[in-house]
């Protein structure tokens, strides 16, 4: 018997089907697309400038001036990616960290209150999620205000949250830790209360037959049912623990933080600043995300999940 | 003893007039249809339902005080591993429950594993394993708390023929060996037949007892016996009692 494999023969591939074959094919040509498109909207969006400032100077211009000029503005409408790299740069690396205007300082201030809020956040999703699931009248009770409770926009609660604990003596790390722990006990207490219920009636029953109490159903059941679920639920959490901290910077006069330079940047028009502290939160964010996912992987392959 | 649940189609009786004695270090089987309440019987006997009437004793306790104290250990129709515990682990969950010393803990998973022709599987997950492997670790660890009555609800249901005879040979030689005391919830007869010292056929609507068969096969034998007169005797009259008490026009 033969088969005609004619189709998987290598010599009969395209390169659109090599390219998209692959992992790095379909990243590469997505991430190029999007350069493409920023670098084109950049040049539209800053030529009307351009153009004005090429008439008052009164010179003559053509495609490839307003095209060299329009990545280059000091403050353009939309900086080009090369623009905030150099800006990145020169914040990051250039600068002692020590600085008011290196962005490793502000990312440090950014993260750490983030990091407080993502871990109480977490604790006291955790804890809520335990009380519901095992109190009956809590289910009732609580779940109902655990869901209200994010349908307040973030926006509007931040400052009164900053400026009721600043008159109060609270000021600083505490009162951004708090609005990021705001935003992700949420997810966890969702994610947790629907893990620490998947057990299925059978292994509960087992449980049962052993005369476990409840701690030990907890403990030895749901608990290790449930992390799973905590994990893609931590996922969002520290992500929008970012979101937090960030918002929770803006109502206190910009004073440290990304989003201290982000309103600053605003302040003075500072583009190419804004920017570049918005792809540096992007990728903080990227990073503690994909933090969570290799503890994830650590620990659900200790429990025996398939490689 | 019965039991009657209240739906809201109105009461359904799930189980009317049981009277059954089980002897220590019998084995008895509770066979009969789809929905004849042998499985409600069982988990009735395991505390994990309540009968609206009567009265169900584990060794001279009440269902209820015979689970606080462990008295049994019960294997379900499916293995009800925990994936995320290697098979020791899964063995051992009970024993960590009761609180013994992890040493001994180890030496227990050791022993029962090996009883169930599981060695040397002690460190892998439930997912490595066939199924009627991971059936046979379920019975490690309904046995390796040491309970004087193992309650079975059709442990070899989910499995192909070949493996159920030859799990069905390593059962009886355990029974034979560690002489406890066995209720064994199956629906294939001749699996009841070949393990029992007792039968009990059971039909449903309303779930009662229509004929209890005593067998005296010796204990040591084997697949073979299958095919002997004594043998097909009693399964036929297990098949009688089936279609006796259950009409099939319905």
């Amino acid at each position: 018997m033969t088969i005609d494999a004619g189709f998987a023969d290598p010599a009969h591939r395209t390169l659109v089907s090599r390219l998209t074959a692959g992992k790095a094919g379909p990243v590469a040509i997505v991430s190029l697309v999007i350069l493409m498109l920023w670098y084109a909207g950049a040049i539209g969006m800053n030529a009307r400038m351009q153009i004005d400032a090429f008439q008052r100077q009164g010179v003559s211009w053509g495609l490839p001036d307003l095209v060299r000029e329009t990545l280059a503005q000091e403050r353009p409408l939309l900086p080009a990616p090369h623009q905030i790299l150099i800006e990145m740069k020169q914040t990051i690396f250039d600068m002692r960290v020590t600085s008011k205007r290196s962005l490793v300082f502000h990312s440090w201030v950014t993260l750490s209150s983030t990091l407080l809020g993502f871990a109480a956040g977490t604790g006291l999703g955790i804890v809520l999620a335990i009380g519901i699931v095992h109190v009956r009248s809590l289910d009732k009770s609580l779940m109902p205000w655990v869901i209200s409770s994010q349908t307040i926009p973030i926006l509007a609660i931040a400052p009164m949250v900053v400026v009721v604990l600043g008159a109060i003596g609270l000021k600083g790390l505490v009162p951004k830790a708090i609005i990021s722990t705001y935003l992700c006990f949420f997810p966890v207490t969702i994610g947790m209360v629907k893990g620490l219920r998947s057990p299925d009636l059978l292994q509960l029953d087992l449980m049962r037959t052993y005369n476990a109490n409840k701690f030990q159903t907890l403990r030895l059941l749901r608990w290790p049912a449930a992390l799973p679920f905590l994990f893609a639920s931590l996922k969002v959490a520290i992500a929008i623990s970012l979101v937090g901290a960030i918002v929770g910077e803006l109502p206190t006069g910009a004073q440290a933080g990304l989003g201290a330079r982000l309103l600053a940047g605003s302040y003075y028009g500072q583009t190419i600043q804004i920017w570049s502290a918005l792809v540096t939160a992007a990728l903080l964010a990227s990073a503690l995300v994909a933090l969570v996912g290799v503890a994830e992987r650590y620990l659900l392959r200790r429990m025996g999940a398939l490689p | 003893m019965s039991l009657t649940f209240q739906t809201a189609d109105g009461p359904v009786y799930a189980l009317s007039d049981i009277d059954l004695q089980v002897k220590h270090g019998e084995f008895v089987s509770l066979i009969g249809p789809s929905g004849c309440g042998k499985t409600t019987l069982l988990r009735i006997v395991a505390d994990l339902e309540q009968p609206t009437a009567g009265r169900v004793e584990v060794n001279g306790v009440s269902a209820r005080q015979a689970r606080l104290d462990r008295a049994y250990g019960y294997v379900f129709q499916a293995p009800a591993l925990y994936p995320w515990r290697n098979i020791e682990r899964n063995v051992t969950l009970p024993l960590e429950i009761i609180g013994m010393a992890r040493e001994e803990r180890r030496e227990r998973a050791r022993k029962y594993l090996e009883l169930v022709n599981l060695g040397g599987f002690e460190k892998k997950f439930p997912w490595q394993l066939s199924g009627g492997m991971q059936q046979r670790a379920s019975i490690a660890r309904a046995l390796c708390f040491e309970p004087e009555l193992l309650l079975m609800d059709e442990p070899f249901g989910a499995l192909d023929e070949i493996v159920r005879d030859h799990l069905n040979e390593q059962l009886l030689s355990l029974w034979a060996k560690t002489g406890k005391t066995v209720v064994f919830v199956t629906h294939s007869i001749p699996e009841a037949v070949f393990l029992s010292t007792r039968i009990v056929v059971m039909s449903p609507r309303p779930g009662r007892i229509i004929d209890v068969i005593d067998t005296n096969f010796p204990r040591d034998r084997t697949l073979d016996i299958r095919e002997t007169p004594e043998f097909l005797k009693v399964a036929h009259r297990v098949r009688e009692g089936l279609r006796a008490g259950h009409s099939y026009d319905d």
